[in-house]
Parts: structure tokens; C-alpha cells; sequence
């Protein structure tokens, strides 16, 4: 290392052999970067699983328009949209297809445990507004009671999820009514949720009788290939006279809801801050590891002074501890990072993930604020004096 | 010019401090220091000694009156002239001041390593001849602070000389030392400095050292009181 550092510095290692030369403040250091960088690494993990999640229903579906109500700010949050404007959308001559889709949480009391499913009540007839990997079995829907289960449901044991097809279906008990679940996909528990579950909109509106048909949570609608998305949208706005409602393309709408969980939602703040906490204690960690090495070395410091070492080199003194510290430092975060991330996601089901973009993010920042801290501390060298020396 | 003095001060004045409390500490000094010389400064506790040696040294700047070091004017030098004029110069502390994370070999190193451009290979053989020189070959690879207080001097003296500095300025180098390393270290600088026709300016109470100078300058309340060569 030692070697390394002098081939890279092309001078002698001295913060290296400053800072391993007490190794029980080097390593305090250290375990103090990693602590700061696990910080971050937990948060950013948590963050993306958000997203993650907040995004994963919007790819149950293949739609190019939706139409919300104003307050939705969420898949499962606002009032209803009538289904009239759908009507009239599919006056557009760029709109092929219209569908309504239903939200609602459905409760499942297995006896000690309840899993809350995010329902989605969809019309079978349209398979076309379902994407590939939740269609399996969509013409089951057509019975009234029928529904598909996410098999990754946090609280939905495995083996039972498995069994689960059209000829060994599972029955259960649900706000009065007796669900027969045929067929499974894969979704996951998410924050709002345990998991996702889908039934035909006849079958949702008997789950949720102050519903009306009339009157669905979004208006999702399919446009002819080609079209611009972008241009419908713009004229939709004008034909639909209810200026509260919410016009968006389907991306849009997937994006704004994220932008609303992160900045809106106090779990999304709250991780925000998380990182910003981590980047801090990160940060005074590392100032003060190394503006007390600074205090501790006046004497030395100034020696070189007075024999005629420059500003610059101090400044290489300090990034260089400050690189080492970051280096080191991140390593063991990273592992451990990871390690954390792998054991909540197993306990939580949350898709908590290591992604290499994290990783390289965090590496960065580690570098950047350690050096910046490093720049910070060596304003002290102003006061060693070398005159003071004799 | 071979025979320009390393160090020409002329009516030298400092003062301390601002307002009431400034002070004068240096007055009218004027005094030079041939090539190769080894002079021994003297004087009371508080008579300017080592105000002396610091403005000599680039150390602090000079106010009033002129001190030529090397043929080059001190006064109005700026901060990035006077670091580089001390690259020259070789030091010597009451303290040894040796770093305690470096080996005897790399605080010497850091020595032949100030001037820009010294690759690593040079530095490292002009390291170990200059520990050699002083004696402590077998001590190369040891810390400081495993090494004698004698030995430290030693170290800060081969530090001090290995980039065979035009002058060298030492502060009561012996002060701290036992009697006998007090002398060895009087010896190699003295030894040393004569065979690289390196000029000394050296500061002590040490009565036992004056036998040792080519000439002795006392100063009492910033002034030069008398100046006795042996030439
Ligand atoms: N940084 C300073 N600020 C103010 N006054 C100073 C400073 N340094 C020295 N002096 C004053 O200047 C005078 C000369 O001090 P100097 O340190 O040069 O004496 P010295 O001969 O080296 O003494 P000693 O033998 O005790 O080391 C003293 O009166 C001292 O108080
Ligand atoms: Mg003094």
C-alpha cells in the first residue's frame, strides 16, 4: 500500500504513514466511514425500492393515456372518474381502445395474519390493456369470483401460493364474499401493500358494492400505433370538459406518482433525509479525524514549513489521508451495506436491492466530500508559524 | 564571485508587536558570513538571538534594513520567495522535530526532497550517506521515537545537510543533550560542514562548543556587542 501510494503521490506516503501510524484512530476512522456509508447505502436502498415499488403496478398494464381524477396523486389514492369522458375520448380518431380500472384494498384474514391485497378490477374482454407477465389466465376473470393472486405476497406462504391453479384453485373469505383465486403472477409487497391481486370489474364491484360502474379510479386508454402521445393528450384536454381532471400519458402519470411518493410522502422525505444524514456524519467524521491528525502534527507540519515544503504539499497530506480514509472506509460500508440491504429485503419482502449504480454513487461521494473535508481541515496549517519553531 | 559572502546583513532593525507594545528587538545589526565559516552566536536569554536566525533563516520577513542571502535581497521577498530560499537552507532545531511516523531514512529523505525534481532512487542513497555520515547506518528503518535523544540530533543533522544546504542554521542543537552527544553533534557539524565548505551559524549557551568556532558573535539587547575571530 505504503508502495503504491509512493508511486502514485511520487513522494513519500506521509498521511498513509501518519494515519496507520496510530492504528487505533485509523481504525475508529475508518469504521466511522463505513458507519456513515452504510447510513447512505441502507437509505438509497430503501429509496429505490420505493420507486421500485411505486412503480412495479403501473407495469401491470399497457397503456398510453390515462385519465385521473385530480387528487389522484397515486394508483390508489383520489376520487373516481366518470366514465363518460372515456366515451368521449374514444371519439378521438388516435384513441382504438378505452378501459376503466378499479382500485381497492382487499383485506385477507388468514386467522393471525391478514394480507391486504391492492385490488385491481379490470374488464377480461380487453386483454390488450394487460401486459404479458400478469395475463396469464385473464379469461378467468370472466367468472364472477375469479381472481389472480400475486404469488411474491408478503405473508402468502410459498408452497400455497404455488399450488395454486385452475384445477387446485384456493378459496377465501373477503368482506362477505367467497374469492377463487386460479392463477398467480409475480409482484411483491411494496410499501402500501402486502401484495396485488386482480379481478374482473364485475367481480371488484361486488367486493365494493358503493362502487357503480359508472364511475372508475382511472380511465386507461390504448392509442392506434403511431400516434402521438403527447399530441392526444393535448387535444383530449380540450374535449374533456371537467378541467379538474387529470390528462396525462401513461408514463407521465407513473413518473408524477413517484415524484410524489419521494417529495410528498413522509416515508420519501424521510429516506431523502436519511441520505443527507448519512453525508453528513460521513463528513464530520472525516473532519475530524482529520483536522485533529493536523492539530497533532503543528510541530511536524511546521518543521517542513521552515524547511521549505510549499502550501500544495500540506494540501497532498491532507487529500491524501482524506483519499485513504474514503477508500478504506467505503469497502467494508459497501459489504456490509450490502449484507443489511439482503437481510431487510428477506425480512420486509421489499425489493431492497445493491445496485452497481448505488454502489458507484456512494464510491464518488465517499471521495468528494472525504477530499472536501480534507480541504476544510488543512485551513488550521495557516497556524503553524515556522518562526515559532526556534 | 567565490568570495561574495553567503549572508550580508546591513542595518538590520525588527520590531515586535503594534501600537504600545511594539518593541525593537534587533538594532543597526550589520554583520556577513564568508563561505565556510562556523560562527557561534551567543548572548543573554532575550538579547535576539533567534530573532537573528529566523530572518536570516526566510523565516520572517525583514522590515527594516537589508539581508542579502545567497546574493538574494530579502526585503519586500514575498511568502512563495522566501519558501523557496529556504529550500537552500538547512535547519536545526533545539527540538530534533523529526516526524514520528517517518523512519530515520525518510525524515532524511524529506530533506534531500524539498528541491523539486529529486527523484525517489537519489533521495534515498543521498539519505542513507548523509545517516552514514552522522553514524547511524544501523539505524535506518527505525522511528524516532525508538531512537536516542542523540541519535534523533544526529538524524535532524543528516536531515539538515543532505541536500547540501549553502548555509546551515542551528538553535541551541545541543541544548537538550547529555554532554557527550551534546559534543558529537557539535563535531559532525562542524566536521561535516568544513568538508562541503558548508557555512554554520550557530546558536548556544553552551560554553564547552565556543572552542569549536571560527569566530563568535555576542549579542546583548539586539545589538552586537563583540565579534572575535580566531582568523
Ligand atoms: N514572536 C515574538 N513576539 C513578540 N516579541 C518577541 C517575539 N519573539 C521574540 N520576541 C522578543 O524579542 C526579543 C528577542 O527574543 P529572541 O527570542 O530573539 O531572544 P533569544 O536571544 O533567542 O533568547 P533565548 O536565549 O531565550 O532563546 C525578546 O525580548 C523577546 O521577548
Ligand atoms: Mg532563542
Amino acid at each position: 500500500m505504503s508502495r503504491l501510494l509512493q508511486w502514485v503521490f511520487g513522494r513519500l506516503p506521509i498521511g498513509w504513514l501518519q494515519l496507520t501510524h496510530k492504528r487505533g484512530r485509523f481504525a475508529a476512522a475508518l469504521a466511522g466511514v463505513a458507519f456513515a456509508n452504510v447510513l447512505v447505502f441502507v437509505q438509497l436502498g430503501l429509496m429505490n425500492s420505493m420507486a421500485t415499488a411505486t412503480l412495479k403496478p403501473y407495469g401491470f398494464f399497457q397503456a398510453d393515456v390515462m385519465i385521473s381524477a385530480g387528487n389522484a396523486n397515486a394508483l390508489a389514492e383520489g376520487n373516481n372518474v366518470a366514465r363518460q369522458w372515456m366515451l368521449q375520448a374514444l371519439a378521438d380518431p388516435d384513441v382504438t381502445e378505452g378501459m376503466g380500472l378499479f382500485v381497492g384494498n382487499v383485506p385477507w384474514d388468514r386467522g393471525g395474519n391478514e394480507i391486504v391485497f391492492t385490488t385491481f378490477g379490470i374488464d377480461p374482454a380487453r386483454p390488450a390493456f394487460l401486459a404479458p407477465t400478469v395475463s396469464d389466465g385473464l379469461h378467468l376473470l370472466q367468472v364472477q369470483g375469479v381472481a389472480i393472486l400475486d404469488r411474491l405476497a408478503r405473508g402468502l406462504p410459498a408452497d400455497e401460493a404455488a399450488a395454486i391453479r385452475p384445477q387446485t384453485p384456493l378459496r377465501f373469505e373477503t368482506l362477505g364474499r367467497t374469492l377463487t383465486a386460479m392463477s398467480t403472477f409475480a409482484g411483491g409487497g411494496g410499501f402500501g401493500g402486502d401484495g396485488f391481486m386482480l379481478v374482473s370489474d364485475q367481480t371488484f364491484l361486488s367486493l365494493f358494492p358503493s362502487r357503480t360502474s359508472a364511475a372508475p379510479d382511472h380511465i386507461l386508454l390504448r392509442l392506434r400505433p403511431g400516434a402521438d402521445v403527447t399530441a392526444t393528450v393535448a387535444r383530449l384536454r380540450g374535449v374533456i370538459s371537467d378541467k379538474t381532471l387529470r390528462v396525462r400519458s401513461y408514463a407521465d402519470a407513473a413518473q408524477e406518482d413517484l415524484h410524489y411518493q419521494q417529495t410528498q410522502r413522509p416515508t420519501g422525505v424521510i429516506f431523502g433525509f436519511g441520505v443527507l444524514i448519512g453525508v453528513l456524519v460521513g463528513l464530520v467524521i472525516v473532519y475530524q479525524v482529520l483536522s485533529a491528525d493536523v492539530a497533532d502534527h503543528m510541530r511536524e507540519y511546521a518543521t517542513f514549513k521552515a524547511m521549505g515544503y510549499g502550501p500544495r504539499f500540506f494540501l497532498g497530506i491532507v487529500l491524501e489521508e482524506a483519499l485513504v480514509l474514503g477508500l478504506l472506509g467505503f469497502l467494508p460500508g459497501l459489504a456490509i451495506g450490502t449484507a443489511i440491504l439482503t437481510l431487510m429485503a428477506k425480512v420486509t419482502t421489499l425489493p431492497l436491492l445493491m445496485t452497481p449504480g448505488m454502489a458507484v454513487t456512494v464510491f464518488v461521494g465517499t471521495v468528494v466530500f472525504s477530499a472536501l473535508s480534507g480541504v476544510i481541515a488543512t485551513r488550521r496549517l495557516a497556524a503553524a508559524d515556522p518562526a515559532d519553531l526556534f | 564571485m567565490t568570495d561574495a559572502p553567503i549572508v550580508a546583513v546591513k542595518e538590520l532593525n525588527h520590531w515586535f508587536g503594534t501600537g504600545d507594545a511594539r518593541k525593537q528587538a534587533m538594532f543597526d545589526i550589520t554583520l556577513s558570513l564568508p563561505r565556510g565559516s562556523f560562527t557561534v552566536l551567543m548572548g543573554p536569554s532575550g538579547s535576539g538571538k533567534t530573532t537573528l536566525l529566523t530572518l536570516v533563516g526566510c523565516l520572517r520577513a525583514v522590515q527594516d534594513g537589508s539581508v542579502r542571502l545567497l546574493g538574494r535581497e530579502l526585503l519586500g521577498a514575498g511568502a512563495d520567495e522566501l519558501t523557496r530560499q529556504r529550500q537552500q537552507l538547512g535547519f536545526i532545531f533545539q527540538a530534533h522535530n523529526l516526524h514520528e511516523s517517518l523512519t530515520a531514512a525518510q525524515n532524511v529523505v524529506m530533506g534531500a526532497q524539498v528541491r523539486p525534481g529529486v527523484p525517489d532512487d537519489i533521495a534515498q542513497k543521498a539519505a542513507a550517506r548523509a545517516l552514514g555520515l552522522v553514524g547511524l547506518s544501523d539505524r535506518m528503518d527505525y522511528l524516532p521515537a525508538n531512537l536516542s535523544g542523540g541519535q534523533k540530533q544526529r538524524v535532524a543533522v543528516a536531515r539538515a545537510l543532505v541536500g547540501n544546504p549553502a548555509l546551515v542554521l542551528a538553535d541551541e542543537p545541543t541544548a537538550a543533550l547529555d554532554k557527550d552527544s551534546a559534543a558529537d553533534v557539535v563535531d559532525l557539524l562542524k566536521r561535516l560542514g568544513a568538508a562541503r565548505g558548508t557555512t554554520t551559524l550557530l546558536v548556544t549557551h553552551d560554553p564547552r562548543i565556543l572552542d569549536r568556532a571560527d569566530r563568535i558573535l555576542t549579542l546583548e539587547d539586539g545589538r552586537i556587542v563583540s565579534d572575535s575571530g580566531k582568523q
